[in-house]
């Protein structure tokens, strides 16, 4: 089991002293190499979802479990190695760091896992998504289509078992968007690498054979009636 | 790729503000480091603990005009001493060794003191157990217009053995030439003491320059301040205007001077023992028509006067710039920080620890203090090497660029801690970035 989400919740506090439920999910599954369309209007909390994955943000109780380990049990340091290990991450928009060529931004993912940079692995994997002419571009230097692709072989970049995609293609034209969107789901394919796409798209999530409905899972929104 | 890589990245993302940042703190170095250089080498020059003496004699007044005047050739010279009285004090009981020196004039290239001395001055040595030695051999003072330099002399002036040069009378300001010609028969080895920028001359020589000789009628006064017999012979020759001799005047004074008429600007002496010093000072002091002073006592007073708090000053002031410009550096990573906070957000995301990113914050403002201080230091030298030149004409103190200062090495792992102090707030700010806020900005 690549991903369990056990009786998550997470809410948060109101400028005047209450609380706001955002995710109230009593269980979720994401098998090995799985791959995932997860659904949901804006501000539905999917991109909460994502960051209690990944340990960016303390859910207020309940487990996720990633890979058999408990995420939700590390404390902060361990959190943030087994994120850089374990947890690939794609962003909306795309967060490359400007400053940095292609080739460094995807070292940089690797800088912080503790195992050391590998430049032939970086420089595979650019070349993988088709930048291996673009390595030393910097972003502003880059096609849009083309930054995400960095952004792709940067989630790669440390072997982890889980991505987990936000609105990937929601920046780029419909041409790009289905390249990327292949790009994404062979990679991890043949990285054996599961995926959790977050998409606001009815026609990106058709191209999954496994769509969720946040609605359906999470509790909060089915209140809310999706905030 | 490492912390340190990222750091430089995020410097050179922000080109601009670093390095208006790190030039600030350049200039504090650069102006520490010339501060440091140039008292340095004032320092050693005027904290030198030996001598190959241990008395300078000379007219009464200011001891430490006569240091400067005699020894260091900063200062003009006092009104000058009867040879006689050098005579005199060559036979003092105490004495071991005394020479004369008269000075006042300078060469016409170049504007060096000239020293007149005699061939016993280069058996003093120039520090305690440093004698001079001579880069190119030659016979010194042998005859009255032999002339020995010192290093600086001939570096600068490109002058050799065979040399000649002519001299200004009175300082560099006057445009008084003498005719008569001086040659180079040695250039000594370099001292690090004011030897290195004079040119020795035969006191012969400098006695029989044209000009050089004293009017009877003052020699005749000079003596008898000094109570010595004037010859009835001086008085009648004093009484007859020589009309002969001021109708050729300029000519070449072969002609022997006659003691009474010899003066000498100072003497320097090597007594038996320090009793035999003290007594001798003491003896000179307590008559009204000299002075003897241990050179080194009034340098020490001039040093912790004045030298010292100007010192103390100019460093307070560097630091302060320093100070100024570490604020500076302060302030410009601390306002960078909140652009900055998506580019913190994602290394987060991808795994950074608050550690880490608080590292590299620190890192990235001690690189911009060290690097600073490393452009700082070069532009330092570099000034003290454009400075030099002026510095040894208007002060005649020879300032090398690439003399070092321990105490500049000091500077790095200050600058190190004062970056680590000014990169600790925004650091903070860094490491308590809240992640998910920071990526959805």
């Amino acid at each position: 089991m690549s991903l369990v989400l056990d009786n998550l919740k997470k809410s948060y506090r109101e400028p005047g002293g209450g609380r706001i439920p955002v995710l109230n999910v009593p269980h979720f599954e994401l098998q090995t190499a799985e791959q995932v369309a997860l659904v949901g209007s804006s501000g539905g909390g999917k991109t909460t979802l994502l960051n209690v994955i990944a340990g960016i943000t303390s859910p207020d109780s309940g487990r996720v479990v990633v890979d058999n380990v408990d995420v939700t049990g590390l404390n902060e340091p361990s959190r943030d190695r087994f994120r850089a290990l374990k947890i690939g991450f794609v962003f909306q928009t795309f967060n490359l760091l400007p400053a940095f060529t292609a080739l460094e931004n995807v070292l940089l993912g690797m800088c912080f896992s503790g195992k050391g940079t590998d430049s032939h692995r970086a420089t595979d994997l650019l070349t993988r998504v088709g930048l291996g002419h673009r390595l030393h571009h910097r972003p502003p230097q880059l096609s849009v289509g083309e930054q995400q692709r960095v952004a792709v072989a940067r989630a790669l970049a440390n072997h982890p078992s889980l991505l987990l995609a936000d609105e990937p293609t929601a920046s780029v034209d419909i041409a790009n968007q289905n390249t990327i969107l292949d790009l994404i789901r062979d990679t991890c394919r043949e990285n054996n690498v599961s995926l959790l796409l977050v998409t606001h798209s009815p026609d990106v999530a058709a191209r999954f054979d496994r769509i969720e409905k946040l609605s359906d899972f999470n509790l909060s929104e089915k209140a809310s009636g999706g905030r | 790729m490492n912390l340190v890589t990222i750091a430089i990245k995020s410097i050179k993302q922000r080109i601009l503000s670093s390095s208006l940042t790190a030039l600030s703190v350049a200039l504090g170095v650069m102006l520490m480091v010339a501060v440091l250089i140039i008292n340095g080498v004032v320092s050693d020059l005027f904290s030198q603990p030996s001598f190959g003496f241990n008395l300078v004699v000379g007219p009464k007044g200011s001891d430490l005009s006569l240091a400067l005047s005699a020894i260091y050739r900063l200062d003009r010279p006092g009104e000058p001493l009867p040879y006689l009285f050098y005579k005199e004090l060559k036979e003092h009981r105490a004495v071991e060794k005394a020479v004369p020196i008269a000075i006042g004039d300078v060469t016409e290239q170049g504007g060096f003191p000239i020293v007149g001395t005699i061939p016993e001055f280069f058996d003093l040595d120039y520090a305690y157990n440093k004698p001079f030695r001579v880069c190119v051999p030659g016979t010194f003072l042998k005859t009255p217009w032999d002339a020995v330099i010192g290093s600086r002399v001939a570096a600068t002036n490109g002058w050799n053995i065979g040399s000649e040069f002519k001299l200004i009378h009175g300082g560099a300001e006057s445009d008084h030439i003498h005719d008569e010609k001086f040659r180079v028969v040695g250039v000594l080895a370099p001292t690090g003491t004011p030897n290195d920028r004079s040119v020795f001359v035969s006191l012969a020589g400098f006695w029989a320059i044209s000009g050089h000789e004293k009017p009877l009628k003052e020699a005749i006064d000079r003596l008898e301040k000094f109570r010595y017999p004037v010859p009835q012979s001086l008085r009648d020759k004093a009484a007859k205007p020589n009309k002969a001799h001021d109708a050729h005047a300029g000519h070449d004074h072969d002609h022997e001077l006659l003691d009474e008429q010899k003066e000498v600007t100072a003497i320097f002496v090597r007594t038996k023992s320090t009793v035999a010093e003290i007594a001798l000072a003491g003896e000179i002091n307590e008559d009204v028509r000299a002075m003897a002073v241990n050179p080194i006592f009034p340098m020490k007073r001039l040093m912790t006067m004045i030298v010292d708090n100007i010192k103390l000053m100019l460093l307070t002031l560097t630091s302060l710039i320093i100070v100024i410009s570490a604020v500076s550096i302060f302030v410009s990573i601390y306002n960078s920080m909140s652009d900055r906070r998506r580019e913190i957000g994602i290394m987060r995301a991808l795994g950074a620890r608050r550690e880490t990113v608080f590292t590299i914050i620190l890192a990235e403002s001690a690189l911009l203090c060290l690097g600073g201080g490393v452009i700082g230091l070069l532009l330092g030298h570099g000034l003290v090497a454009v400075a030099s030149p002026v510095i040894e004409a208007r002060s005649g103190i020879l300032v090398n660029p690439l003399s070092f200062e321990p105490l500049e090495l000091v500077l790095f792992p200050v600058l190190l801690v004062v970056g680590s102090l000014i990169g600790f707030l925004p650091g903070l700010a860094a490491y308590r970035t809240d992640v998910a806020a920071a990526l959805s900005e």
